[in-house]
């Protein structure tokens, strides 16, 4: 442990650097992320990101690697993802041709053929081991996004890989980074990861961001919206966030949104477009005919007065 | 950068950090020492200037689970707040382990109550000097009082009866499938080449032939959710259930249990490696709302906002243990019960007040729930292991 080591080139000095660095990249985030991804970026230990869809987890790496000039490996996970698709794959037909075509020229040396097979010439590369390679650009940015939808047998076999950094394929031999890549894993936490996992990361729930944050993001992402507008979707949405919705509306829907009224020619909001485009919004029926309701007048009432409230300060 | 550190005398920080981890972890976080020295470290790359950069790096070092921010949040605030009471805290503190995990808020802060503040029996002599700092700890833990708080105790189980018990599980067959999952495995019938084995194979005698390899799906049974009623109605079957339930959750993975009376209670860390009899006092006294009133509307609900995405997320099987009586007359029930029948895979009803043939439903809960279930089993005669194994693995629908 080199405690006293000015950071790996290219990496953020300070937690403020780290913060500027993200805003660098559009990302608008609060100093606690910036303390979580500062830390896994110099302690070189996986950032663990848990939180509800639509708050912004995937993006950080997106972000990530733009703003350090890295690759991006993805790797989306699923129930069944296995090794084949996870990490390496064997070109098998070009390996059957290879041996039909040794038999024609008559050499049948077992040795010899089974290093003719296993070359790396028939070696399909899948994210796991892309993100192992030496890279031009520097280690990349290996995102494991959405953990919790493979099964425990995948987990079990990321602790191999995320400890040590490397990866065994039984026909070539180990395979280990020169350099780790920088692991982001994200988790909608549709059930929960085994904690042996968590214990080799850093851990960071990914909030709903509050007004201030969120009106920075709309006014980066949704850029054409009207001032009063922007305001008004902000105030709405953190109202939908404080009422007891099975699915309250992420950031990405908070800007599908405001995209949506946009292409309405909307300047502020008004009941009927409202009623009209809660669909983006909200995504159970449940919600939706709640707020339909009636609520939708009352809920426009309140932050009307709260935005008015706001600009009088 | 680490300037700020340095300027600390004597490595007090350091020593400070590991107290703190210590009431973290009395407090029922699983803090090893191994996240100790993360969290010097960290603290030392960070080079805290800040107090919320203080703050959130001790939580990206010591806090893997949502549900643990409240307890962390409220240990840091009085642990760093005032190093008199931090004193005291020391010598409060007692090697008392409690159960780590997801218990839901209200324990954790009675817990943290206990890492932090005396709750033993010296500690009414010291309340006076103490006053100060127990009102702002209070103030926290301010959970239900009203309630009409009850704990339940269990007699122990005997030697014979374990081994009935495990005798009875064996037995099992619940209505409940394994299902195909995307997973392969070889297989000398599958359907599926499986082109990484047939190649090895082929090698290995010299590539003369081409020797096919199979696989299949591995077949798996889908998670288990179970949701208990203890009401007073069903105080009697209480014992034999969570028998069952601490059996079964040993038996197979991915098996989740909640307790739901007036309120809904995850004991599904509870139940699990732990001697079935501390497993059972440790929910006798965890759970509070034994033989009261039922509100299954109410519960179903909380259900489906706090748990249901996490549980049901991979094709769960809803077990729903209840006589469907509700103190609050059915209210709400059709709705959530329709909610919950689409997000679970299959939803069993196990109702043990349904033992007579002609039993009309009567009740306005179990009128309400009726529609929404895929198999409804009544169970009568719920005194032993065995005939709830036998109701269980029975065929489907029929009466016991």
């Amino acid at each position: 442990m080199n405690r006293d080591s000015s950071p790996p080139a290219g990496l953020p000095a300070s937690i403020d650097a780290t913060v500027d660095l993200l805003s660098a990249g559009d990302y608008v985030a609060d100093r606690r992320l910036a303390t979580a991804l500062f830390l896994s970026l110099r302690m070189g230990r996986p950032l663990f990101l848990e939180g509800e869809a639509g708050v912004g987890k995937t993006e950080i790496a997106k972000v990530l690697s733009r703003a350090l000039g890295r690759h991006l490996v993805r790797l989306q996970c699923y129930e069944g993802l296995d090794i084949a698709s996870a990490v390496y794959e064997w070109n098998y037909q070009r390996q059957m041709i290879e041996i039909r075509l040794a038999e024609a020229a008559g050499s049948v040396d077992r040795e010899r053929l089974s290093q003719d097979i296993f070359d790396e010439r028939f070696l399909t590369r899948r994210p796991l081991l892309q993100a192992l390679m030496p890279d031009a650009a520097g280690p990349p940015v290996l995102l494991i996004d959405e953990l919790d939808r493979t099964d425990e047998p995948f987990e079990a076999y990321l602790l191999e890989v995320l400890s040590d950094f490397q990866i065994t394929i039984p026909e070539v031999g180990t395979i280990a980074a020169s350099e780790p890549p920088i692991v982001v894993i994200t988790s909608n936490r549709t059930r929960e990861i085994h904690d042996a996992v968590k214990r080799r990361c850093l851990y960071h729930w990914v909030d709903y961001p509050d007004a201030e944050r969120e009106l920075a993001i709309l006014r980066l992402k949704a850029p054409e919206a009207a001032d009063e507008l922007t305001r008004q979707v902000v105030a709405f949405v953190q109202e939908l966030r404080g009422m007891d919705l099975f699915k309250v509306p992420g950031i990405a829907e908070t800007i599908d949104w405001t995209n949506a009224l946009v292409q309405l020619d909307q300047l502020s909001l008004d009941p009927a477009v409202i009623n009209d485009t809660l669909g983006v919004l909200l995504k159970y029926q449940d919600d939706i005919a709640r707020l339909e309701r009636g609520e939708i007048n009352e809920v426009l009432r309140r932050i009307n007065a709260e935005v008015a409230g706001g600009r009088h300060d | 950068m680490t300037e700020p550190l340095r300027e600390v005398p004597g490595g007090r920080l350091a020593e400070n950090v590991m107290h703190f981890a210590r009431v973290l972890r009395t407090a029922g976080l699983p803090i090893g020492p191994d996240k100790v020295i993360d969290a010097i470290r960290a603290l030392e790359i960070a080079g805290v200037r800040r107090r919320d950069d203080f703050y959130w790096t001790l939580h990206a070092v010591f806090v893997d689970r949502h549900e643990q921010q409240p307890i962390f949040d409220q240990a840091f605030h009085v642990f760093w707040r005032d190093p008199k009471l931090l004193e005291k805290v020391m010598q409060l503190l007692l090697p008392q382990i409690s159960g780590r995990g997801e218990a839901e808020q209200q324990a954790l802060n009675q817990r943290l109550s206990e890492a932090l503040a005396a709750d033993r029996p010296g500690a009414e002599r010291e309340q006076p000097e103490q006053q100060e700092e127990e009102v702002e700890v209070e103030a926290t833990l301010s959970y239900s009082a009203q309630e009409k708080l009850q704990q339940m105790d269990f007699e122990t189980m005997t030697g014979s009866e374990l081994a009935q018990a495990k005798a009875a599980i064996a037995r099992l067959r619940l209505p409940i499938r394994p299902v195909p999952t995307r997973r392969m495995a070889p297989s000398s019938r599958g359907r599926r080449p499986d082109m990484r084995a047939t190649m090895r194979a082929t090698l290995r005698n010299g590539g003369r032939s081409i020797v096919m390899r199979r696989q299949a799906p591995v077949r798996r049974h889908p998670p288990l959710v179970v949701l208990c009623d203890i009401s007073g109605s069903m105080s009697q079957y209480s014992r034999m259930f969570l028998h069952f339930l601490h059996a079964i959750t040993n038996d197979r993975d991915r098996v989740h249990t909640l307790l739901f009376g007036t309120r809904l209670t995850n004991i599904t860390h509870y139940l699990r490696d732990r001697d079935v009899d501390v497993a059972l006092e440790k929910i006798g006294s965890a759970v509070t709302d034994w033989s009261g009133g039922t509100r299954i509307g109410f519960c179903l609900r909380e259900f489906n906002l706090r748990w249901s995405r996490r549980l049901l997320g991979q094709g769960a099987v809803v077990l729903l243990v209840s006589d469907g009586l509700d103190r609050d007359a059915g209210e709400g029930i059709g709705a959530e019960v329709d909610r919950l029948h689409r997000s679970a895979r299959r939803l069993i009803w196990l109702n043990p007040l349904l033992r007579y043939d002609a039993f009309e439903a009567k009740p306005a809960g179990i009128r309400a729930l009726l529609p929404h279930v895929d198999d409804f089993r009544p169970v009568h005669n719920l005194d032993s292991l065995r005939a709830l194994t036998d109701v269980l693995s029975g065929p489907r629908g029929a009466a016991a």
